[in-house]
């Protein structure tokens, strides 16, 4: 090895007869021995070697030093981890190349970034690369949701994990919901304007028991979030600073216990099959390093066979680099055929008609269409807190890191993907042609509403149907899949409705073609 | 933490048994390190709490009143809000819709929001969509100086006119 020979070449005493020779034979060897100083170790050739480049370096030492071997699978995980922290690291990258132009004052915020599409060299691009890798992480974290769902990875020792993951989830919306203010655009002044409303809206429960007087909820939420009644200077400098300060910081902490958990807790979720019962013999794990034969703990090492594991160096770093290599291509790609949205600037005496909010919310904006307080908080919350309870009420112990947990759960998802694909088109429709309690009884009080209304609807029937297929298979891993199934497929179609089928006053429509001519505009 | 001292067995009442001298110590010593990080990080959330709203102020003079024939409906420029007079007098309805506080148009004789579709009949009062309330009528007044003045942050109750 070609470091190691120079670093002994130089360490040798040089005769004191020669002080001069001496200092340029290290001016001389400087390069190598800098390189030698940096990477002490060179390229690693041997399996110890390998295990060392890993926990010896500051960057790697996050991944264990072996991991299973299934780990290289694509279909173990999808890659879809991996391809979050990718979009992250360029959402990173880029906000700070725009945070070198952009200006969070009303004056000159929607000016900056006009310069910085028209004028800054390559902003254009970057902030292309910034809207659509944002709107690409929401899909990712959303699909590595369901990934680790689907394969059983939120159960014992991994519920805390998974309890991390959406907390993750959510400062990924919260810092999509920031940015979009930024522009300072017709699209952004509306929609955080439906948002910062959408916090004032426990009202609807508040004005209805007659305490909003003595506790506002709703008008302390908007208040911490606008520092105003309306949104204006203040509320931008705060979406500002939550977005590039408050938010990134809590999210890479939290990113980086979610990313140490996983090795603490054993490494990805896998089946029992995959590893073939303990060799008998010397303790497993006593040939790499002494301490986590130790530990009785869920290491990858303890008490497992060695055969199936293979050092992190190098082929896991191959893998992952080539996924994010992959992913940072495409979103150029994109950024290189697509600009991002820019409206006109924004005017708050003229909402934009529709005014809708980012896609990821424009599921919820559309139960938000029935009761702002249930669309907006209620149900979201029971969502998170059904997440939030899975691991601790499925409990059963099965297979881990199989899809579906097998051919049960794979006919139990598809008929429960049925049912929402047909219950929830079938309910919006009947709402468009018949309307809902408002138009048949006028007189109605809100509360009514609030609590009878299409997504409560949803909930209410798909919790039922859940508790159902529980009683039928007494299997709570199957109720979870259930529930979790419809869930997911009411989110995706109420998206996918509200932003194909909604025009101007959030009206039926079959596409934007058909949308009439506005007066005004 | 000190572990609770010993074991009772006769389960009576939580302050019967004394707190031992150094559980009391220890007690004070965690309880106050709570309450002076606890009032320290309720000081600090207190910050981001406007006591003063930086915006225009909501009472504003909105001209002379034969500026407005009666019959006529005007909307404000830079302020969101309506004003009708009739026989009877003037009145102005909110134009900020009550669902989400988007800005409502005004059609023949109703007012519809572009953001989530509710419908207010010309005296405010939903007729459909998602809005909790109807749309507030607000406080008009005249101003000393001879001048019309609205507050929008003082609700009068519909149907209230202000004659002149």
């Amino acid at each position: 090895m070609q470091f190691e020979k120079s670093k002994k070449h130089t360490n040798k005493m040089e005769p004191a007869s020669a002080p001069l020779g001496g200092f340029l034979h290290n001016l001389r060897e400087l390069p190598r021995n800098f390189w030698a100083a940096v990477f002490r170790n060179g390229m690693p050739t041997s399996e110890r070697a390998r295990s060392k480049a890993v926990f010896g370096n500051f960057f790697l030492h996050i991944h264990p030093a072996r991991v299973h071997c299934r780990v290289l699978k694509p279909t173990a995980t999808l890659g879809l981890g991996v391809i979050t922290a990718a979009l992250f690291v360029i959402l990173l990258v880029t906000g700070v190349l725009l945070m070198v132009y952009y200006k969070p004052s009303l004056a000159d915020a929607y000016d900056s970034i006009l310069d910085i599409h028209h004028v800054v060299p390559t902003g254009r691009i970057i902030r292309n690369l910034h809207r659509w890798t944002a709107h690409g992480m929401v899909v990712a974290v959303f699909l590595h949701m369901a990934r680790a769902f689907y394969t059983s990875a939120y159960k014992p020792p991994r519920e805390f994990n998974w309890l991390i993951g959406l907390f993750l989830l959510v400062l990924t919306l919260a810092l999509s919901f920031t940015g979009y203010l930024l522009p300072w655009d017709q699209l952004a002044f509306w929609a955080i304007t439906v948002g910062a409303n959408i916090a004032q809206s426990p009202r609807e429960i508040t004005d209805v028991l007659g305490i909003t007087q003595s506790f506002d909820v709703g008008g302390f939420q908007k208040a911490i979030l606008l520092g105003a009644h309306t949104v204006g200077q203040e509320a931008l400098i705060r979406f500002y600073v939550l977005h590039i300060m408050v938010l990134p910081i809590i999210m890479v902490v939290i990113m980086g216990v979610h990313f140490w958990r996983i090795r603490k807790d054993g490494g990805l979720a896998r089946p029992r099959a995959a590893d073939p019962p303990p060799v008998p013999g010397p303790p497993a794990g006593a040939k790499t390093y002494g301490l986590m034969a130790l530990i009785r703990d869920t290491s990858p090492l303890v008490d497992r066979d060695l055969k199936n594991t293979i050092p992190a160096w190098p082929r896991l770093f191959y893998a992952e680099l080539a996924v994010g290599t992959i992913i940072t291509a495409m979103s150029i790609a994109i950024s290189l055929w697509a600009d991002a949205p820019l409206k006109e600037i924004a005017n708050p005496e003229v909402p934009e008609n529709p005014a809708k909010a980012p896609w990821y919310f424009l599921g919820l904006q559309e139960i938000v269409s029935y009761s702002a307080f249930m669309g907006g908080i209620g149900i979201p919350v029971i969502v998170l807190l059904g997440l939030a309870l899975i691991p601790f009420l499925d409990r059963e112990k099965e297979e881990v890191g199989v899809w579906f947990s097998g051919r049960r759960g794979r006919r139990v998802a598809c008929r429960s993907l049925l049912l929402a694909a047909a219950f929830v088109p079938a309910t919006l429709a009947f709402t468009i042609r018949y309307g809902w309690l408002r138009n048949w009884f006028p007189e109605i009080p809100q509360i009514v509403i609030t609590f009878a209304n299409p997504g409560t609807l949803f909930v209410a029937v798909f919790a039922v149907w859940s508790l159902f297929v529980l009683t039928r298979t007494r299997s709570t891993r199957l109720a979870a899949i259930a529930l979790f199934t419809t869930f997911l497929v009411s989110f995706i179609i109420l998206t996918y409705f509200a932003t194909v089928h909604r025009g101007p006053n959030w009206g039926f429509y079959w596409s934007q073609a058909s949308w009439p001519e506005l007066h005004g505009e | 933490m000190i572990p609770p001292s010993g074991s009772s067995p006769a389960k009576k009442g939580r302050f019967e048994k004394p707190v031992k001298r150094r559980n009391f110590l220890g007690f004070a010593a965690v309880g106050s390190f709570l309450a002076s990080w606890g009032a320290g990080i309720i000081g600090a959330l207190r910050l981001p709490i406007p006591s003063v709203y930086p915006e225009a102020n909501p009472r504003f003079r909105i001209g002379r009143p034969d500026r407005f024939p009666v019959g006529s409906v005007t909307r404000i420029p830079g302020r969101n809000v309506w004003i009708f007079r009739d026989e009877r007098g003037f009145y102005a309805i909110s134009a900020v819709c009550t669902h989400l506080g988007c800005i409502v148009d005004r059609g023949e004789d109703h007012f519809k929001c572009p953001c989530h579709g509710s419908v207010f009949d010309e005296g405010g009062k939903v007729l459909s969509g998602p809005a909790p309330s109807p749309l507030p009528w607000l406080e008009i007044g005249l101003d000393p100086s001879g001048e019309l003045i609205v507050d929008t942050q003082v609700a009068v109750p519909p149907g209230s006119r202000y004659a002149v």
